[in-house]
């Protein structure tokens, strides 16, 4: 260890103070903070300092999207070869979905630390460490066709307009990674949805089959798979948003860890079962018909727990958690009923709570003091 | 009336056509005219012929209330100045309907609308109400210019990166198509409008330091 700190420190050496190369620090440090504990201390007033700083806490949740990635990229692969053989082999599907999936992450990473290492230069501050997830999650939120430049285009527009615009990590409005993907679906629809794109190379090769449940139930055709492949995730659709198997497992990772508030992935959840039983009630068309499997397919469970929760851009009070989780939930059905064409409700629904998660803090908050108040006025007039 | 005599285009008088461009600029820095920015920049062509009715409509607006502005009753200047400028609206709104009539057709409402362009009433209040015939009609030129060039900056890129299109005509070239690209379905939403405007601002401020307020 004391041989790796050497080295660290000699590389270090001429991005110190007043030296030539200081302006780029940031960038030093970044890499000398992702293998060991920053040195420095709280200088002014009193502060709780954990263990579990911003780095680790980004580590945990990249290790809990681990499962749904990797799981996701065999699907990439199993989706495409099955069209062409009977039985696929379980490595050929996931070096034929990694050949995929790899570049994606590539260029996600490349562009948007770029992005995060010129403005931390420019403003003079450290590199933070929220685009590591963000730039794993970018790439797993895609169809699996998306060209890449597609994907830089996105993934610029989300650190700069949906990031850096309102002061970088930790102040941002909007979740990142889903303003990437709204930009890609309004900037190229044909790209983001249809019943071509779901399934790799599934436009150059004839008599293929690629439409998401959610599309053929808005067509009007049946869902075509059984319950266990919804919930395993061997069927068409982005990415990682597939499995609820292994997003479950991730869910298990934040919840345990209490990186995740729970509140919000169980609300959410609930959300969604009570806007579902609600339409299978009314049931007018096979979209509402579909009862509770809604709860297992499209990108539901993925932007549950892994968007939502969302520290920076959810609601913070323990109330407040279980309103924003809900309305998700509930919205997120609500979208995709109503409007086919959009058939990634929850991922207007987790921008739209977004957007409001302040607004239903400062209620809960006011709704607490005013509780408080009375409560004491109570006291006074009883002594 | 005690005016000073200065020169047509003096130091002062300048600094009316300048300002608005870039430290007073009625969209980026006073916030206004927001509306029309975002629907009647999809395209070069109606941004263009938007901008210039515009001007048209605050040059002589400004000139007439500054005419009028001994006469005007303190109390009801604000119908006199919407009938002043809803007369010149109409007039150029006639012209557009006679002799470019696909634009005014493009520009629909928007047209009708300038009476409402808080920019007008705006420079009507706070400038032409207080101040000379001629520094008026510079006031008025210059903030129309303000408004136009951020009008023409959002419109350039709408089309641009929207419909691979300058004034209609096709900019990014065929091969370009071939080898995969693709026009940017959101630059013709109107959010886009919003926020290229932002970026503009964003561009401005950080050059122009005086603009950032103080804490």
């Amino acid at each position: 260890m004391k041989f790796l700190r050497d080295k660290i420190d000699q590389i270090k050496k001429p991005f110190g103070k007043g030296e030539k190369l200081e302006k780029f620090a940031p960038a030093v440090n970044a890499l000398d903070t992702f293998l060991y504990v920053p040195n420095h201390t709280t200088k002014h007033g009193a502060h709780i300092r954990d263990a579990v700083d911003l780095k680790r806490t980004m580590i945990t949740v990249v290790l809990a999207l681990l499962p749904a990635l990797i799981f996701g990229t065999w699907n990439a692969g199993y989706q495409s070869l099955i069209q062409i053989q009977e039985t696929v082999p379980f490595m050929d599907a996931l070096i034929h979905g990694a050949w995929k999936v790899i570049p994606m992450i590539a260029v996600s990473y490349g562009v948007g630390l770029g992005i995060e290492f010129y403005f931390a230069i420019v403003r003079g501050h450290e590199v933070n460490e929220g685009y590591l997830v963000t730039g794993l999650l970018i790439p797993m939120i895609m169809p699996i066709d998306l060209p890449l430049w597609m994907l830089a285009l996105s993934v610029i527009f989300a650190v700069i307009i949906g990031k850096e615009a309102f002061g970088g990590t930790g102040m941002n409005i909007l979740n990142p990674a889903l303003t990437a993907r709204a930009f890609a679906f309004f900037a190229y629809p044909t790209y983001m949805s249809g019943d071509k794109i779901w399934v790799s190379d599934a436009s150059t090769t004839d008599a293929i089959s690629g439409e998401t449940i959610l599309g053929k139930l808005a067509a009007g055709q049946e869902a075509g798979y059984d319950m266990w492949s919804m919930f395993a995730g061997t069927i068409p659709g982005s990415i990682s948003e597939t499995s609820v198997l292994w997003i479950l497992v991730g869910a298990a990772i934040l919840v345990i860890t209490g990186v995740g508030s729970w509140r919000i992935i169980v609300s959410g959840f609930l959300g969604a079962a009570v806007m579902a039983f609600l339409f299978s009630i009314w049931g007018a068309n096979p979209l509402m018909d579909f009862g509770m499997l809604h709860l297992l397919v499209g990108g539901l469970a993925f932007g549950i727990v892994f968007m939502a929760t969302d520290p920076v851009s959810a609601a913070q009070t323990n109330r407040g958690k279980w309103i924003y989780g809900f309305l998700i939930g509930f919205f997120s059905i609500l979208i995709r009923v109503f409007n086919p064409a959009y058939p990634e409700g929850v991922m207007l629904a987790i921008l739209l709570l977004n957007v409001f998660a302040p607004t239903i803090d400062h209620y809960v908050v006011e709704g607490n003091i005013n509780r408080r108040k009375k409560r004491v006025a109570k006291q006074l007039k009883t002594a | 009336m005690a005016e000073e005599k200065e020169s047509l285009f003096s130091k002062r008088n300048r600094g009316l056509l300048s300002d608005p461009l870039n430290d007073n600029n009625p969209i980026t820095v006073q916030v206004l005219g927001i509306c029309s920015a975002l629907a009647i920049t999809v395209q070069l062509k109606p941004a263009i012929v938007m901008s210039i009715a515009v001007m048209f409509v605050m040059a002589f607006s400004n000139m007439i209330i500054s005419v009028l502005r001994n006469s005007i009753p303190n109390r009801i200047r604000i119908i006199v100045q919407l009938v002043i400028v809803a007369s010149l609206v109409i007039i150029v709104d006639q012209v557009l309907k006679a002799y470019a009539y696909d634009v005014s057709k493009e520009l629909s409402v928007f047209v009708g609308l300038i009476i409402t362009n808080c920019i007008v009433m705006g420079r009507l209040e706070a400038f032409a109400l207080g101040n000379g015939v001629w520094r008026s009609f510079l006031d008025g030129i210059g903030n129309a210019f303000g408004y136009a060039w951020i009008l023409i900056a959002v419109a350039f890129f709408r089309e641009l990166l929207g419909s691979g299109k300058l004034f209609g005509f096709q900019i990014v070239p065929q091969s370009f198509y071939e080898m995969g690209y693709e026009n940017n379905g959101l630059m013709l939403l109107s959010p886009m409008a919003l926020i290229v405007v932002g970026i503009i601002i964003w561009i401005q401020r950080s050059k122009n330091r005086k603009l950032i307020e103080k804490h």
